[in-house]
């Protein structure tokens, strides 16, 4: 039992390391490109990392979380473009070009749309959650689509980068450590979740709904703030990843990012802590290293996905350090 | 009346042209054991269902501690201290006993939006979650997960689980099923000393263990009431022999 959980601390730790060290050698080696595919690396496993909340731990496979990596992409994008141009967002609001500002309407905005998609969604669980949220997420991309302000479905572009205090975020180096510092705080956030109380009430939720409820627990609840939590993560990472790529379209709220999202999970390993950064990693390397070779490559992706589901349930994770087990 | 705490006014459900709960009225008193037997097929589960919150009757009153329970689901009536145990073990397979026990405990804390503070090392929830186990002698199997006891130990497991809520009443449905001749009788030596605590609403096949704890019996059949009243009135009682005891009795 120790062995596994160790195990699985030592594959965090390489992964963590590889995840700050090849970048550090990729810029020392000149070459900055591999720099900006790690920064996607960090922010698609971030995204990931809020779906994990409620999927890993609560066991709510939202198939619409793409809503809210596209709602945080907007936000970084509308509130910027406003701010080239020196006009107000709507009401009068002030536009801005501060990322840690654009971060906190990111996070806030999705939590208050998650709460009454939430809230609605998990009157229903299993296959009707899944076709509910999907349609929430449907509904936030066919407004975006139709919105021509904001470039509609051609997507708005970002002059620049916004900004971070005291760090230059145009240069690739600086904005990827910007971007692994959120990650290592949502990694911490996921981390103290899964210890704390509210942790317990949900795990016990995906595990036996009608046992929490005999003890006294309203699952509802649990889960609503379970969901709530996990679509402010995942707009977190769409802002960044509206700025990684100084562009957001409506394909970031589109149903294939919110089953990307999913496979990221499934591939690195559900519930776990860096389950996602597994998966993201294994995700983006395929996508450069076959994308180069075949416009194909997701073939390839899915007979992975294939093995990973049949033969390694607990993911790539799974695979290095066994069962996931409780105390 | 003045000391039943939980009573059950006339309920009715009907499941399409099934009676199920026909008119039930029942009350459980304080400090007493109260079985409910019936042959298979008699809507125990069904009315065991209702008084939880898991179903809801179509007519019909419950009142526990005085209080009405309609529109209050499972959550709340636990909160409110109906501590209830399955027919069929419902733990959380994954997490350990100690885990179960502490999900419990947690809950009659009424704490479960922390987010920070890690359980594993919170004493104010192992030390209590651990002396359950003691008293119904899963200690020693306490880290490991639920999915890996053995039937009889997830029986004692689902009782540890109630008595960590600390509930005014308890709701049994088959404590002892499934379990060994041992078994059945070391749980109810341990329900025995159990009803000066809270009283028991107790469902069970198992006739030795109803005709030696039980202070009142009640026999439904087909969704009704047959008879209510002292395991000798019961064993007595015409009506009750030819219905379901037979000749056992």
């Amino acid at each position: 039992m120790m062995a596994g959980l160790s195990r699985e601390k030592t594959a965090n730790i390489v992964l963590a390391l590889l995840l700050l060290g090849v970048p550090l050698a990729a810029v020392a080696a000149g070459e900055p490109f591999y720099v900006t595919l790690a920064t996607r690396i960090v922010i698609l496993a971030l995204a990931a990392i809020g779906l994990n909340i409620a999927l890993g731990l609560g066991g709510l496979v939202s198939f619409g979380h793409a809503a809210f990596f596209g709602l945080g992409g907007y936000v970084a994008g509308i509130l910027a473009t406003h701010a080239f141009n020196g006009e107000t967002v709507l009401f009068g609001l002030p536009s801005t070009t501060s990322m840690p500002v654009i971060w906190l309407v990111a996070v806030v905005l999705c939590g208050l749309v998650a709460l009454p998609i939430g809230a609605i969604s998990l009157r229903t669980s299993g296959v009707y959650f899944i076709m509910i949220t999907l349609a929430f997420a449907q509904m936030i991309y066919y407004f975006a689509v139709s919105w021509p302000d904001y470039g509609g479905e051609d997507g708005l572009s970002l002059y620049v980068r916004n900004t971070f205090p005291g760090v230059n975020t145009a240069q690739p180096l600086p904005y990827f450590l910007v971007c692994l510092g959120v990650l290592a705080a949502a990694v911490c956030l996921f981390w103290l979740l899964r210890g704390s109380r509210f942790g317990a009430a949900l795990e016990a939720a995906r595990q036996n709904t009608t046992r929490l409820s005999a003890v006294g627990i309203a699952p509802f609840n649990i889960k609503l703030v379970a969901f709530v939590i996990s679509a402010m993560v995942t707009g977190l990472a769409g802002a960044l990843f509206a700025d990684l790529n100084r562009f957001v379209s409506p394909s970031m709220a589109s149903w294939q990012m919110s089953g990307e999202l999913i496979v990221l999970i499934i591939l690195g390993g559900k519930g776990r802590l860096f389950g996602p950064i597994a998966g993201a990693i294994v995700y983006v390397l395929f996508e450069f290293a076959l994308g180069g070779i075949t416009e194909r490559w997701q073939f390839f992706l899915g007979l992975m996905l294939l093995g990973v589901v049949l033969f390694a349930r607990g993911g790539l994770l799974g695979l290095v350090a066994g069962r996931a087990r409780h105390d | 009346m003045t000391d039943a705490i939980l009573e059950l006014t006339d309920i009715r459900k009907s499941f399409g042209a099934l009676k199920a709960t026909d008119g039930v009225s029942l009350d459980l008193r304080v400090g007493e054991i109260h079985a409910l037997i019936g042959p298979n097929g008699a809507g125990k589960s069904t009315l065991i269902h209702q008084i939880s919150g898991s179903l809801k009757p179509d007519s019909g009153s419950i009142r526990f501690q005085g209080q009405d329970m309609a529109g209050l689901d499972m959550a709340a009536r636990a909160r409110r201290g109906l501590g209830r145990s399955f027919q069929i073990s419902s733990l959380a397979p994954e997490f350990s006993a100690l885990r179960n026990v502490m999900l419990a405990v947690q809950a009659r804390q009424g704490s479960s939006f922390r987010f920070f503070r890690p359980v594993a090392g919170d004493r104010s929830l192992t030390e209590p979650a651990m002396a359950m186990l003691e008293r119904v002698g899963l200690q020693d199997r306490a880290r490991v997960p639920a999915a890996e006891l053995s039937h009889g130990e997830r029986r004692q497991l689902e009782v540890a689980i109630a008595l960590a809520l600390g509930p005014k009443a308890f709701l049994l449905d088959e404590p002892m099923a499934g379990l060994g001749p041992d078994g059945s009788k070391r749980l109810t030596g341990f329900l025995d000393a159990l009803r000066s605590e809270a009283p028991i609403l107790l469902v069970e096949h198992d006739m030795d263990a109803v005709f030696a704890l039980a202070d009142r019996i009640s026999v439904l059949v087909y969704g009704s009431i047959i008879a209510t009243g002292t395991v000798d009135e019961i064993r007595a009682n015409p009506e009750v022999r030819r219905a379901y005891l037979g000749d056992a009795a």
